[in-house]
């Protein structure tokens, strides 16, 4: 006869000192852990609420402006650095960490319309609405050192916006018209005019980096290269852009913040129809900026909120707002990847989560690992009525639901109509247009 | 690595030499300041070109046997078909029927995840490190025919200290291991409750609660304990205080502990069915099943169902969440003495008066797999770990092995006491199998019935006191909703296709309904009582009260509830007969 019995020696299975970790014997035997799925739905479940306990995304504000922020501009090579220029023509400097103003002092008479640092963090250039382009040392003065523009240059339009080419000294003004600029040279190298009165917002694309886009006054968008001699192409939208914005990582994306509530993002090759219709604000869109990934996008809107949207989506993943801040002028996307900075028509600077439950500091790596398996588990569960329940709600202010209530309403009300006509009428009189194909007129070459 | 690369360029330079095949000076080499990588590469390239070339030129069996090296080195450890299908997450998906190729490199990528997940789980069992307990007789010898005592006298010291009998008084008596398998709380009926460590045997408690007891059973933890006294249940904890008394559960006969929901659920006297929450300490759900006296009672562990046995002969599967049984089986012709249920949920075995013990498989409620005809009439059983069954009859217990996919011949062990039994278990992490008789506790070794290899992060027999309570709030975090319950407990985590479907389309059609027209013939205005403005007003009114009603039934339009209509005729079984008669 041969018999074994089990027997385990505790010596094995216990740790030797208290100073020691425990020892962990795992048996992966599935039958030794039922309920799989109802455990992981659970955990699931408790995931995305925690999520939202811990959604907290409001960091802290710089106040100090003395009338509404009109534009900010990040450091292209320091986090902690932002400038904000303000409808009085003052121009600040702040200190993101510490929330303190370092540097401030009168740019221009006026408004402050445009705000850009230079490739390397050197020089920063502001322009405003008494058509000077002022170049600024980025270096505070020292004592006694008067506050002075290292360049001023006197433009025979107006400048309403400008961009800075990625890595050259060359920067681009729009106004009356489109004019290109080299740092050093106080008359524009090249100016481009197309038939419009009014361009109000430009920007350099940030990898095809000779390439320009641009908002006018007629509705349309209008593509520039700087090595060409004219305009590349325009597309006329049924109301008017706000602003433009170059995905960082893809050349050929370009999103723009309209006034008709909506964003959209276009593939520069065919611009007849944009790739995307983002809806969500509840009113006209003033300002969109790309987070350095080319993932996701935040806008500001006149509803007094600020949204994330994803590349893909055509809903918004994110609404942040507060009781006190007023109209969004300008919003941005610090390089890390992990705060956004809104400015405000009620002179405050406000400094957000770009992911609004995220842990900020260093994460261990227990603490990593629960994080990702918890993010696995939403990801899995996440079309679970419980889970998208409470994964997607957001309170809202009262002006925004009611708001929203009513553009349902408005919208199921024209579905009907048309769907009625359908009925109606005969077969193919009534086509069926897609959301993408309503917003645009036409393309321009 | 870079070394012996370099030696071997050179090996291959010299060769082609002599060949005449290719020259190049490796000596004077310039090198360019940018493209380094490339340049590697693309040398790299070559190189393997010229080694091929070269190869192709060497005699046949010495090629044949590079290649199989290589071979060999790739194959390093192949894991078994078999641990493979046990750890699998079950059949791929079909990606022809994918249609569009993002979803298609989604699910791919998913599929590649999880083949990766189930062979890393598979590959963990060579680091397995205890091995599962055996009995072998020699020839001419039976395993039936070894006594408890030889066996003791064949294992080691602390094996055999696993072996006891407490002799006591107060029976017939009850028993329950803790889910770790190290903690015992045993129950007498005329009022002995006593709770241990029995691998240590350290006494907890022991207490006389001055009623008749007639179940008992620890909750999540060893430091509590539910007494089924004789009008109410009782918790204690384990120094034998008094924590709760529960009038709710009423003339309770037997008590199940469900771990992974915090349910204690209770059968009674009066034929109710009640899941008490003790997070909470509120009744999930309580109900009369209008079947008698319920006196037999086990959960399903896979899916945390209650079976009852019935005197019908019918077993009867219980959530919750219903008021009717989940699912009923006919398993004899006389009444049923005891049913068990294995610890993966595959097979459950029923006993019948009729001396009828029959294996089934509780996944797809079909059977019988076996069918055996004892010698009188089983009064208890017994899943262990490993799918050994333990039969009481009279004050004989009878242990078969391997009794389910086939027919056993004859019993792996049999003991036989001087007193009836009370009940059984065995006891989880251990080769022992805990036996509670009128006169006492005896607990008995039975080799390889016992799980060898232990979870730390499951359930640990070797916890220290602060990994109890990390692990208490671990689990209280992970508790699974008593809503959950159901027959098969992944239907969770699949996609509810036809449902979602039908609720799209409901969403869909209520746009395109209209609210009814409504006429409004106001009676003969008597003089005085308002003019058109209260008429208009009133009219108002009325319209907005159609609107309200239209909505709400509307509202019903939404596949709340479940079909009825749409419910397919399943196939005759032979057992629907059985079945309670439809009312037209």
């Amino acid at each position: 006869m041969k018999v074994k019995v089990i027997t385990r020696s505790p010596d094995e299975y216990l740790r030797e000192t208290k100073n020691d970790i425990h020892k962990v014997f795992r048996n992966y035997d599935p039958s030794l852990h039922p309920f799989e799925a109802p455990r992981e739905y659970t955990r699931a479940l408790n995931a995305v609420k925690l999520e939202k306990v811990f959604a907290k995304p409001f960091l802290g504000n710089l106040d100090g402006h003395r009338d509404s922020v009109s534009c900010i501009a990040k450091h292209p090579k320091q986090l902690s650095v932002i400038i904000s220029g303000a409808y009085d023509g003052e121009v600040k400097l702040w200190d993101i960490p510490r929330k303190l103003c370092t540097r401030e002092f009168v740019a221009h008479n006026g408004v402050v319309r445009g705000l850009v640092y230079t490739p390397k963090g050197e020089h920063f250039i502001s322009v405003g609405d008494d058509k000077i382009i002022k170049t600024w040392k980025s270096l505070i003065p020292q004592f006694g050192e008067e506050e002075e523009p290292v360049n001023t240059i006197l433009s025979k339009t107006v400048v309403t916006g400008i961009s800075h080419h990625r890595k050259s000294n060359i920067f681009a003004t729009s106004g009356e018209v489109v004019q290109v600029w080299e740092e050093s040279r106080n008359e524009p190298i090249k100016s481009y005019e197309w038939g419009v009165d009014t361009l109000h917002d430009i920007a350099f694309n940030m990898v095809e980096t000779n390439v320009l886009a641009a908002c006018a006054s007629d509705r349309s968008i209008i593509l520039y290269d700087i090595r060409d001699n004219g305009p590349l192409r325009k597309v006329i939208m049924k109301l008017r852009s706000n602003k433009v914005a170059w995905n960082p990582m893809e050349a050929f994306t370009f999103t723009c913040a309209n006034e008709d509530y909506n964003l959209y993002t276009f593939d520069t090759r065919n611009l007849k129809k944009p790739v995307n219709v983002h809806m969500d604000h509840v009113e006209a869109v003033t300002c969109l900026e790309y987070a350095p990934t080319g993932k996701e996008f935040v806008s500001g809107s006149y509803d007094k909120t600020i949204r994330i949207f994803e590349m893909g989506h055509g809903h918004s993943r994110e609404i942040y707002h507060t009781k006190r801040m007023q109209r969004i002028t300008s919003v941005h996307w610090t390089l890390d990847n992990k705060f956004i900075i809104s400015g405000s028509d009620e002179m405050n600077i406000r400094i957000w989560k770009a992911r609004a439950s995220e842990k900020l500091g260093p994460l261990r790596p227990r603490e990593k690992t629960a994080l990702r398996y918890s993010e696995a588990l939403k990801e899995k569960f996440a079309n679970h009525p419980q889970v998208k329940r409470i994964s997607r709600h957001r309170h809202v202010p009262k002006h925004i639901y009611n708001a929203q209530r009513e553009l349902r309403t408005i919208k199921d009300k024209q579905k009907r109509k048309e769907s009625n006509k359908r009925k109606h009428s005969k077969r193919g009189e009534v086509p069926y247009v897609p959301e993408r194909e309503k917003h645009v007129i036409k393309e321009v070459q | 690595m870079g070394k012996l690369t370099v030696s071997n360029d050179m090996a291959v330079a010299k060769e082609s030499k002599s060949k005449d095949i290719i020259e190049f000076d490796v000596s004077n080499v310039k090198s360019k300041p940018w493209g380094r990588r490339r340049e590697d590469r693309f040398n790299e390239k070559f190189k393997n070109k010229q080694r091929n070339k070269t190869s192709s030129k060497y005699p046949i069996d010495k090629v044949k046997t590079n290649t199989k090296s290589k071979k060999e080195k790739k194959r390093r450890y192949e894991i078994p078909e078999e641990v493979l299908k046990k750890y699998s997450k079950g059949e791929e998906v079909n990606l022809k029927k994918v249609h569009t190729k993002i979803h298609r490199t989604k699910i791919e990528q998913r599929e590649r995840n999880v083949k990766f997940a189930t062979e890393f789980a598979a590959k963990t069992e060579v680091l397995l490190t205890e091995e599962t307990g055996f009995l072998e007789a020699d020839d001419g010898e039976t395993t039936t025919q070894f006594t408890q005592g030889a066996i003791a006298d064949s294992v080691d010291i602390t094996s055999a200290a696993k072996q006891f009998e407490l002799k006591l008084e107060f029976g017939p008596y009850r028993s329950r291991y803790t889910r770790n398998g190290r903690h015992l709380v045993i129950g007498g009926k005329k009022g002995h409750v006593a709770a241990f460590d029995w691998v240590t045997k350290k006494l907890h408690c022991e207490i006389n609660v001055m009623e008749s007891v007639h179940d008992v059973s620890f909750l999540h933890l060893e430091t509590m304990f539910a007494v089924a006294q004789k009008d109410w249940v009782y918790f204690y904890d384990h120094q034998g205080i008094e924590l709760h008394c529960v009038k709710r559960l009423n003339k309770v006969t037997r008590m199940e502990f469900l771990p992974y929901h915090f349910l204690l659920a209770t059968c009674s006297d009066e034929g109710y069915l009640s899941w008490l929450d003790v997070s909470i300490g509120q009744l999930a759900s309580q109900y009369n099943t209008n079947l008698g006296r319920l006196s037999i009672m086990t959960q399903n562990p896979w899916n945390a169902c209650l079976c009852l046995g019935h005197a019908k002969g019918i077993v009867s599967m219980w959530s919750p969440n219903a008021r009717d049984p989940l699912a009923k089986m006919l398993c004899h012709k006389a009444p049923i003495t005891a049913v068990s249920v294995d610890p993966t949920g595959m097979y459950m075995s029923t006993a019948a008066s009729n001396r009828e013990l029959k294996i089934w498989d509780i996944r797809k409620l079909e059977g019988p797999l076996q069918e055996y005809k004892l010698v009188s009439a089983p009064s208890n059983l017994a899943f262990s770990q490993k799918k050994m069954l333990a039969v009481g009859h009279g004050n004989i217990v009878e242990v078969y092995r391997e009794c389910c996919t086939s027919t056993a011949k004859r019993p792996y062990l049999r003991h036989r006491f001087n007193n009836p039994i009370g009940n059984f278990n065995f006891c989880p992490f251990e080769d022992v199998l805990g036996v509670a008789t009128n006169r006492g506790f005896t607990s008995l070794l039975i080799p390889g019935s016992g799980e060898p290899n232990i979870d730390s992060l499951e359930v640990n027999p070797f916890q220290s006191k602060a990994q109890r309570r990390e692990a208490e709030v671990k689990a209280l975090l992970d508790k699974i909703q008593p809503e959950l319950i159901t027959l098969d407990p992944a239907v969770i985590a699949e996609v509810d296709v036809p449902t979602m479907r039908d609720k799209i389309e409901a969403k869909k059609n209520l746009l395109f309904l209209k609210a009814p027209k409504i006429e409004y013939n106001p009676r003969n205005k008597a003089k005085g009582k308002g003019g058109s403005v209260k008429m208009a007003r009133n009219k108002k009114i009325l319209q907005e009260q159609a609107i309200r009603e239209f909505s709400k039934s509307t509202k019903d339009l939404l596949p709340n509830k479940p079909n009825e209509g749409k419910k397919k005729k399943q196939a005759y079984n032979v057992l629907d007969r059985f079945l309670p008669k439809k009312k037209s």
